[in-house]
């Protein structure tokens, strides 16, 4: 759907995006998550040509948007809507007009507007809002109204330019459930920035990690949560999966202390009792947790073997072998 | 005498009415526009152009820069030109124009500059045309702002208009000079003041009231 080639953006005397190439497929929820300054609204305002990327070319639908002139950009815009952190409503209009705005935009006839716009603002649920103004609204529903306005000419593309940072935890999660809803229902491609990891974690299929306008990592969201290999990856992974025990209890064990990731079939699979018919040593679970990310769980588990020295190295070279995931943090037998 | 006297304050009144309302006519009819010019030709903006930018912006600071005093003399040659007379209310009203256009134009400028970026660039991002975006975007969200900047522009005309008296424009601000400092009639100054306060306080009661019903925030 979307395919950018050697995308470079340079600022006076910033490079804010960095020969940047990605394939986004259509109907995937793509997430672009980094710190700020990592180049992140750079690179999804070059998608809709709000800025020009100085090199590389980007294609959208199989059409090159980068060689367009400006009247069809306009027209492709159609295709693609966006919508931003502070939603950036048209104050002195109505709900009701400032979806309709973006149909004007597209040229449709008043009758037809006068038409649509209702349908819009039921599918956001802002039907009973349609004469309200925005500063009469609070932050969701103006984010609604902004959806509603980059969905009225249907486009193939949604970009998101953290969309819901500016809105509380629950606001957050009926917005991004209801760009789930419409990535499902519509098919439409969504293009998600954010500096949240829950919100990557939430619904995106994909996700590609920013750090000074360069991709330090891409993959499944699933891959990057169970196994990030870039540092600053990690760290995003940590702030929402944080397994730090307190320096005191891992002081205190007699054990070995190990953290067991399960993946995917592994975490549905009894490792631990396996380990412990096997081999004659006591488990001790000193924290876990399973969370599912796009349906799969992906378990982790920080245990306390107890036992012979011999024995803990064969079971633990078990469990390993079982999970492919585990990390010995504290060997204290 | 008192008769006299309420007559000239009638044909003053109506004469300062007649200047101001063609200078006011004509600033919003050019400065409007001329603000819009500014603005839409500013770096990063969809008709961004350095040389209007320039051009436009150097005449507009000129102007301003000129006493209005001076302005009124100046431009007599340019009124007769036009008018076929230098004196009169109407004489007058040419050089209030003159001064009124680019005042306003810059007020409307800056009320544009007002609008968050971002909104303009949303609606860029539905796909608007420029024309769409100055119709439906720039227009209705500096709407409070320019009528708040219209309100400034008429009061600071009305004192300007006390100096038409130069070119035989009359006005109230004549009638005080003329009788209040040349006549030493100092309770016809007095009056006159006190008319032109409760005049000034009359049209910023007004314009903001109209302002705050614009306002949708
Ligand atoms: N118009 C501009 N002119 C000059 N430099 C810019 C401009 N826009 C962005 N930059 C620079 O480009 C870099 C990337 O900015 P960008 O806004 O893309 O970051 P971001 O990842 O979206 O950050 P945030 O999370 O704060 O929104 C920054 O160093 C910024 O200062
Ligand atoms: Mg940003």
């Amino acid at each position: 759907m979307i395919r950018l080639e050697g995308i470079t953006k340079q600022y006076k005397n910033t490079t804010a995006v960095h020969d940047i190439s990605l394939t986004i497929g259509k109907g995937e929820i793509f997430g672009i998550i980094g710190y700020s300054g990592a180049g992140k609204s750079t690179l999804v305002r070059c998608l809709n040509l709000l800025e020009r990327p100085t090199k590389g070319k980007i294609f959208v639908g199989g059409e090159e948007i980068t060689a367009l002139s400006d009247r069809d950009i306009r027209k492709k815009r159609q295709e693609i809507g966006m919508i931003f952190q502070h939603f950036h409503l048209i104050s002195a209009k109505t709900v009701f007009d400032n979806v309709a705005f973006s149909l004007k935009a597209a040229g449709i006839p008043k009758e037809e507007r006068n038409a649509r716009v209702p349908e819009l603002l039921e599918m956001v649920g802002l039907a009973d809002k349609a004469k309200a103004y925005p500063a009469q609204l609070s932050g969701g529903q103006k984010q609604r109204v902004a959806i509603a306005r980059a969905l009225a000419n249907n486009p193939k593309v949604l970009l998101c330019d953290e969309a819901t940072s500016a809105l509380d935890p629950t606001t957050t999660d009926a917005i991004l459930q209801l760009l789930k809803e419409i990535n499902r229902t519509l098919g439409i491609t969504i293009v998600l920035i954010t500096h949240e990891m829950e919100v990557v974690q939430k619904i995106c299929d994909r996700v590609a990690v920013m750090e000074a306008g360069k991709i330090v990592e891409l993959g499944t969201v699933y891959d990057v949560f169970s196994g990030p290999e870039h540092p600053l990856t990690k760290e995003f992974v940590q702030s929402v999966h944080s397994f730090s025990l307190p320096e005191r209890l891992l002081e205190s064990r007699k054990g070995t202390i190990a953290k067991i990731t399960f993946k995917g079939d592994s975490a549905e699979s009894p490792i631990i009792s396996e380990t412990l018919a096997k081999f004659s040593i006591t488990i001790n679970i000193l924290h876990g947790q399973i969370t599912y990310i796009n349906d799969k769980p992906l378990g982790t588990l920080i245990i306390e073997a107890i036992g012979s020295r011999q024995e803990i190295e064969a079971a633990i070279r078990f469990i390993a072998a079982r999970t492919k995931q585990l990390e010995v943090l504290a060997d204290v037998a | 005498m008192l008769l006299d006297l309420v007559n000239e304050f009638g044909k003053a009144f109506f004469e300062t009415f007649w200047m101001m309302s063609i200078a006011v006519l004509f600033a919003v009819l050019v400065g409007v526009p001329l603000g819009i010019a500014l603005f839409v030709t500013r770096e990063g903006m969809f008709f961004e152009n350095r040389f209007v930018q320039q051009v436009a912006g150097t005449i507009v600071n000129i102007i301003r820069s000129i006493p209005f005093i001076i302005l009124l003399v100046v431009l007599i040659p340019f009124t007769k030109l036009i008018l076929g007379t230098s004196m009169g209310p109407t004489a007058a009203s040419v050089s209030l124009t003159v001064a009124a256009i680019p005042f306003y134009a810059r007020l409307v400028e800056a009320s544009l500059r007002e609008i968050d970026r971002g909104v303009i660039e949303a609606a860029e991002s539905c796909g608007a045309s420029p024309w769409l975006i100055m119709k439906d975007v720039l227009l209705p969200e500096a709407k409070p702002g320019m009528i708040a900047g219209l309100t400034v522009t008429i009061i600071s005309l009305l004192s300007y208009s006390a100096m038409a008296g130069i070119v035989g424009g009359g006005g109230i601000g004549d009638l005080a000079i003329r009788f209040g400092y040349y006549r030493f009639q100092n309770d016809v100054m007095l009056i006159t003041v006190i008319i032109l306060i409760i005049l000034v306080q009359l049209i910023q009661f007004i314009g903001d009231r109209l302002a705050k019903a614009a306002s949708k925030k």
